[in-house]
């Protein structure tokens, strides 16, 4: 059991939870991930860490309102405990200066990323962050990751906050100006899928960070499994990152929606139980 | 008491007395009643198996000839006192069948239910030497285990004094637990850490409710606590504490049975098509997570045309969980015959009754899926018996050119696995196989570095439930010599 400390929606579907985790905050490094699973009969699911904090013995977690579990988890309140939860799980990012890096991040895709930034800066890397969202209200943490970034750059879809485009467009003119020697990028899946395509066509290695289903998250199940290279791969105990050119992201698309019909009926049926409109 | 004293003491001799031998063999073995086939193949929860009643397992144990060399003891990896306990139940004393089984085993009621008896204690039975039936050994065991819980009187073991040494177990599986039982007995503090939300490893997580009620699992995990361990779920060791944590901490010896990992894929074409998985996918969603619960939130598919890859103990689990879930066909797909199948006889009996289809000599070599990604099809490369290879089995060859195609919206995996990566990778300087298992010296369990001692599926790299807790009860006798002869050393020194 894990006690809420604080929480912060940053809006109607994002909330940032501090969560009660000293020995996860203690060993916990850039890129690692927890199992959380709220309820005696609640889904375990990953998520990874955005923040620790190892004198108050916590860790930040930030969830987007997706399907039942991540709505149940959204739900909880400060003072409120998480049932389960167990990390730090997948291998750490691979932090070194590469010179100039790009950090491409997508909805709350910026949050597991701003350790990360925060790591490639410290080691000297000159750091570009691009935050990308449909609009203003879904751009999260941009204060903090300009704390840990040379630059930031805001890209929106319908143009309401910094320029307006996809994260791709960002990136693209980062990439004309300037010699990039690494992009990392964290995001849905289909953002990171095209952040690839582009990054290739340029040569620029590209990390990809993998949120793919997951059951146990220990390295027992498979329901993770990605193809990385022409080779299956388990994204809990080979990544999360992995060389974004090599994955297969049109198969990682598909696995991700293995569950979509019974998650759909299963979200109705909670809404309808808590008299809300389905 | 050695155990030909035992056998000498004078309840013993009477019992022996009161009977020929060749009445005693005369006895047909019991059948254990079991459930209706059809109605069990649609009830996802009741045991297949019922139990023995009194008066069964009073005439089975008659069987028993009380042997002067009891060879079924050899046959049992945790050295069970089998003919003690069996005879008392004949004399109708079940607490104290309960009781000697506790002597040695941990997990009486799970062995009862899973152990591959026809393999070790019954196999080495007087009865089979004259071309009969064995005593039914493990049908005994469970009897005398669920007649000590369901009486409510449940006997703890005597544990010798506390001696302050604290003991870690990574993992909380049968392996971890049979250590953790000795480990206590002997006087030590011990602490069980778990990874999962749950306690019992591959008793909760594997075996499903109809061979292994959960209920059941936790009520051995209470006896073990009733002894004074300790167990902490929700940490993994190697990642959540170091081995130096815990050094730090002031454990002196631990014990890693962090079991089976990775599970294998045979890396054929489309074998990450949705409704692809492993058994241990499968039977975690089922066993441990209950999707198939209504108030359950993680999903699972039901197909309803299933085939499971494997000719094991878990295909059998597998294939029979997805029966009960409601597969109209419930198939399992083996590339030799059924004779090399390595699963229990008794589970394929089972699954037949249950109308398992059992597609033999059949390899999958491809699968194909619909628009949406999800497996419609498999494609089974016809095989046949050659020449025996290095298991002594017959090695399956493919029949040139011929294929069969099989509707499935639904298939699992269930070729093996590899060992959990999660120790080997993070305790430097420990020595692993090239299979990623554990080293350990067999007669110690000892790793290379001296602290650590390991067992079961992490050294095996796959066995079975009994063989792990023959392991932790091989490590807790060695790791309890250890740090006996290290402080023997000390006070030698001082």
């Amino acid at each position: 059991m894990n006690k809420i400390i604080s929480k912060e929606y940053f809006s109607d579907n994002v909330v940032k939870l501090e969560v009660e985790a000293p020995l996860i905050a203690k060993s916990r490094k850039a890129g690692h991930f927890v199992m959380v699973k709220v309820g005696e009969k609640g889904e375990r699911i990953p998520l990874t860490i955005a923040d620790a904090d190892q004198q108050k013995g916590t860790i930040t977690l930030v969830v987007q309102k997706m399907g039942v579990s991540s709505t149940k988890l959204c739900d909880l309140n400060e003072g409120d405990f998480i049932t389960d939860m167990v990390g730090p799980l997948g291998k750490a990012t691979h932090i070194e200066n590469f010179g100039t890096v790009v950090c491409a991040c997508g909805g709350v895709g910026t949050a597991p990323m701003l350790p990360i930034a925060a790591a490639l800066k410290k080691a000297g890397n000159k750091v570009v962050t691009i935050i990308a969202a449909r609009t203003k209200e879904l751009i999260i943490l941009e204060e903090q990751m300009r704390q840990h970034s040379d630059e930031v750059i805001i890209m929106t879809d319908d143009g309401s906050y910094g320029n307006k485009g996809l994260v791709t467009n960002g990136i693209e003119d980062v990439i004309k100006r300037e010699k990039v020697d690494l992009c990392v990028t964290i995001g849905p899946a289909i953002m990171m899928k095209f952040v690839s395509l582009l990054t290739k066509k340029y040569n620029i290695p590209t990390v990809a960070s993998l949120n793919t289903i997951m059951v146990d998250g220990t390295g027992m199940c498979g329901a993770c499994r990605v193809t990385v290279g022409g080779k299956t791969k388990f994204v809990c105990v080979d990544g999360p990152e992995f060389d974004a050119h090599q994955v297969d992201f049109d198969e990682m698309l598909m696995r991700l929606g293995g569950y979509k019909d019974i998650e759909r009926e299963e979200l109705e049926k909670m809404k309808c139980a808590s008299g809300a409109r389905p | 008491m050695d155990i030909a004293e035992e056998r000498a003491q004078e309840w013993r001799v009477n019992l022996r007395n009161q009977m020929k031998a060749k009445e005693r063999t005369d006895i047909p073995r019991v059948h254990m009643p079991e459930l209706d086939p059809v109605y069990r193949s649609h009830t996802r929860l009741e045991e297949v198996n019922l139990g023995l009643t009194p008066e069964m397992a009073m005439q089975e144990a008659k069987r028993c000839l009380d042997c002067a060399n009891p060879t079924c003891m050899q046959g049992c990896p945790v050295g069970i006192y089998i003919p003690k306990f069996v005879k008392q139940i004949e004399t109708g004393d079940f607490g104290g069948a309960a009781k000697t089984l506790k002597e040695t085993s941990a997990l009486p009621a799970v062995c009862g239910r899973v152990c591959p008896q026809e393999k070790q204690c019954e196999s080495q039975c007087i009865h089979t030497k004259m071309k009969k039936e064995a005593v039914a050994i493990g049908h005994l065991e469970r009897f005398a285990a669920d007649y000590e819980r369901e009486s409510g009187n449940i006997s703890v073991p005597e544990i010798a004094p506390s001696n302050g040494i604290k003991i870690a177990v990574v993992g909380s599986g049968p392996a971890g637990l049979s250590f953790a039982g000795d480990m206590a007995k002997y006087g030590y503090d011990v602490t069980v850490f778990e990874a999962l939300h749950e306690i019992g490893g591959v008793l909760k997580y594997g075996i499903p409710e109809f061979r292994l009620p959960n209920a059941i699992v936790d009520v051995e995990i209470n006896n073990l606590r009733a002894i004074g361990v300790k167990f902490i779920n929700n940490c993994i060791v190697g990642k959540t504490l170091t081995i130096n944590d815990l050094k730090q901490d002031g454990f002196q010896g631990i014990f890693v049975g962090s079991g089976a990992g990775l599970p294998r894929f045979m890396n054929i074409q489309g074998e990450n098509l949705v409704g692809i998985m492993s058994s241990n996918e499968y039977l975690t969603r089922v066993n441990l997570m209950d999707a198939a619960s209504e108030d359950s939130d993680t999903p699972v598919f039901m197909g309803k045309k299933v085939a499971v890859i494997g000719g094991g103990n878990t295909a059998m689990d597998s294939v029979r969980t997805a029966r009960r879930l409601g597969a109209e066909r419930a198939m399992i797909v083996y590339r030799r015959s059924e004779e090399e199948m390595p699963a229990r006889l008794e589970e394929v009996k089972h699954a037949k009754e249950e109308g398992i289809e059992f597609m033999t000599l059949r390899n999958p070599v491809k699968y194909i899926g619909n628009e949406q990604g999800r497996v419609t099809q498999m494609i089974l490369q016809v095989m046949e018996l050659g020449e025996p290879d290095a298991s002594g089995r017959r090695s399956p060859v493919e029949v040139p050119g011929k294929t069969e195609t099989l509707d499935v919206d639904e298939v699992i995996v269930s070729v093996g696995v590899s060992p959990n990566p999660l120790i080997p990778h993070s305790v430097e300087g420990l020595e692993v196989t090239k299979w990623g298992t554990i080293a350990v010296n067999n007669d110690t369990m000892q790793t290379d570095i001296p602290m650590i001692f390991a067992g079961g599926d992490i050294v095996r790299g796959g066995a079975t439930v009994i063989l792990a807790m023959g392991d932790g009860r091989k490590a807790a006798a060695s790791m309890h010599k250890w740090i006996q002869n290290r402080d023997q050393l000390v006070a030698d020194n001082c």
